[in-house]
């Protein structure tokens, strides 16, 4: 089985702190990490390829520091790690994102599965692993939580959905994104950690790619970012005082409205 | 590309603080944009001496825009009823449609939808397209998306609304992928914009620290998942007319890779947390698992659904579709109440739009008291039952 899982790196969610002053964001000593989804993508594949043969190729698209992750990606078991990257990328929404990986994975032959994390922390669309698999006009389980079974031709999994989960089967190639619950990641081995330090990341540029210049980074994004602003501060906090009792009577006055 | 205009820079540094990224740096008195800019843009907006700019950022390609017009909602249907969410974007796609002098569309897809046209139509649409047919009783994201791509096509909206929900967050994107649509996902706020007549599309982003405002001035139509329980539905009013136009679905639509074998419904407490009024919530402070069980009879005394912080998911005391947080769901109930949470920043990142925050906590200098709007510091087992009480005296006097 062949695997392509995709892997974004993001800023460290514990890092980013609000300063409470200015109302921005403090990111001093922000550090990167691989995106928590994206963990559990690489990690159910790298299980999928040990139970039934194959390799797993992870494939970032970002600056040249992301390679970090995708080192991190092999210590934990991924068998090579491309690098999407050029400056002609920047500024990709979802739509520019998803063409560029597929234009990307497109010279790496052919697949039979497609994992994606549910959604990268610092944007939370999750629009890039449907819309990627919209453009291979291949099947997207989103959500899932659990691979059932691995079938000849086909793969049956459990998706998540807002009142409960769904047993879906649908046949290869499909792209999945996952959930955490659908397994621990590994931490790497000293072996995996030593791969890691040797391997070769091979590395794509826009022209390597074929990519049309109007369809990446910020041209080729249709939508745009019109303002950013901090979000609105909230009102003040009341102070109770007294006993318990007299500061709980005091809080069941305040949330009246919604008794 | 960013552009930093050297003359106009007078180093001030506000950018530098402003950047998402930390790419920008001062050096000999000028801002100097590094490798890791996104061009989210967060910059030009906040510089004063107009010293940063954006360029080539229009897409050479214009589509006609004046050819779309029409507001449309998906309007989602599962298990025999529609999603609220549906009534709330009718209630929104209505005021957007008044401002733009458009129709209102809803476009319905399901089997055995009874009465659920004529529902959306007192809930504001103009019109409705119902695809009711056998083989779309179970959610399959290929025929949905195609359906959907098919009929924008013919009809040409300038907007489509869905919900951010576990389905409309999983086929939208593939809609817009194939209609080279912009899409913006899980918004809180929709406008228009004056000038232009453009969707301005507002939602939260890096775990709702920062806002942002997108909008697609040369693409259509303008998609956007918009958050549940945010916009506000009209009220039901049968006496509202609409018109609804059954459409029979070509075998081409109905082709599926996707074979749903069982639909699964959650036993017990409800799990769909993002729908909630109110949410009670559970950490590690709690202690063991059997305080869900205190942390029920509160939340039956609310009517409120059961959420919790990611550790004790982690831990197994409730299973996973409660977390709140960054690798949970993100929650905006009315009111929350945080009970032995900690109030870490993945956890405030998934329940800090909420209406009203209660922390219950021991102790005081918890930061989950910093995001709450009431706080009792306490022992919650102490605290719980005693404000039970309290609500059930208060409801009777």
């Amino acid at each position: 089985m062949k695997i392509i899982v995709c892997v974004k790196q993001v800023p460290d969610a514990k890092d980013v702190r609000l300063d409470p002053v200015t109302n921005t964001l403090a990111r001093e000593g922000v550090a990167s990490i691989m995106n928590p989804y994206d963990q559990h993508a690489l990690e159910e594949a790298v299980r999928l390829v040990e139970k039934h043969g194959g390799e797993v190729t992870v494939v970032s698209m970002g600056p040249p520091q992301a390679e970090e992750v995708l080192r991190q990606a092999i210590s934990c078991g991924a068998d090579q790690a491309v690098l999407i990257t050029d400056r002609a990328f920047a500024g990709a929404d979802t739509w520019a994102t998803a063409y560029t990986l597929e234009k990307a994975v497109r010279t790496l032959g052919a697949f039979d599965l497609i994992l994606c994390g549910k959604q990268a922390i610092d944007g939370d669309t999750a629009q890039v692993g449907p819309g990627l698999a919209m453009r291979f006009a291949m099947p997207c389980i989103a959500c899932v939580q659990k691979v059932r079974e691995v079938k000849g031709t086909s793969i049956v999994v459990e998706r998540m959905m807002d009142d409960g989960y769904d047993i879906v089967e649908t046949d290869f190639p499909v792209l999945l994104t996952v959930v955490k619950d659908i397994n621990e990641p590994r931490v790497p081995s000293l072996k995996g950690k030593m791969r890691a330090k040797k391997a070769e990341i091979q590395r794509l540029s826009a022209a390597d790619i074929g990519a049309d210049p109007a369809c990446i980074g910020l041209p080729g994004s249709p939508t745009q970012v019109m303002k950013v602003f901090p979000p609105q501060a909230r009102g003040e906090k009341a102070v109770f005082t007294g006993n318990l009792d007299e500061q709980i009577e005091q809080l069941v006055t305040k949330l009246a409205p919604y008794l | 590309m960013l552009k930093v205009n050297e003359e106009l820079c007078i180093g001030c540094g506000v950018c530098a603080a402003q950047c998402p990224f930390s790419a920008i740096e001062i050096v000999n008195g000028c801002a100097v944009i590094g490798d890791s800019c996104t061009l989210c843009g967060a910059c030009v907006e906040s510089c004063d001496v107009a010293a940063l700019s954006m360029e080539g950022t229009e897409k050479s390609v214009q589509v006609d825009l004046a050819s779309w017009a029409g507001v449309w909602v998906f309007s989602e249907f599962r298990q025999g009823t529609l999603a609220s969410v549906a009534l709330e974007l009718l209630g929104a796609g209505r005021r957007l449609a008044d401002r733009r002098g458009v129709q209102l569309s809803a476009v319905l897809i399901g089997h055995e939808t009874g009465d659920a046209a004529k529902t959306l139509i007192a809930h504001g649409a103009d019109t409705v397209f119902r695809f009711d047919h056998e083989k779309l009783l179970h959610f399959s994201e290929d025929i949905y998306a195609s359906i959907l791509t098919d009929l924008v096509r013919e009809h040409r909206p300038e907007i489509v609304l869905a919900g951010a929900t576990a389905i409309g967050r999983s086929f939208i994107p593939g809609v817009a992928t194939t209609l080279n649509a912009g899409l913006t996902a899980d918004c809180t706020a929709l406008d228009i914009r004056d000038e232009d007549g453009a969707l301005m599309q507002t939602r939260p982003a890096f775990g709702g620290n920062i806002m942002a405002t997108i909008v697609c001035p040369s693409s259509r139509p303008q998609m956007a998942t918009v958050r549940p329980r945010v916009m506000k539905s009209l009220e039901f009013d049968d006496a509202r007319v609409g018109q609804i136009v059954d459409v029979e679905p070509t075998p081409a639509l109905l082709q599926s890779r996707i074979r749903v074998l069982e639909e699964v419904m959650a036993k017990g407490s409800n799990v769909n947390i993002q729908e909630a009024d109110i949410l009670v919530s559970g950490g590690r402070g709690l202690e063991n698992p059997k305080g869900f069980e205190l942390l029920k009879k509160l939340a039956d005394t609310l009517g409120a659904n059961i959420s919790a912080s990611r550790a004790v998911v982690d831990a197994g005391w409730i299973p996973y579709p409660h977390q709140v947080g960054q690798t949970g769901k993100t929650v905006a109930p009315k009111l929350y109440i945080a009970c032995g949470i900690s109030g870490a920043v993945q956890h405030v990142a998934g329940m800090q739009s909420s209406e009203t925050i209660v922390a219950i906590n021991r102790d005081s200098h918890a930061t989950i008291f910093d995001v709450a709007d009431f706080g009792i510091v306490g022992d919650l087992y102490e605290v719980i039952p005693k404000l039970i009480n309290k609500i059930e005296e208060y409801r009777r006097s």
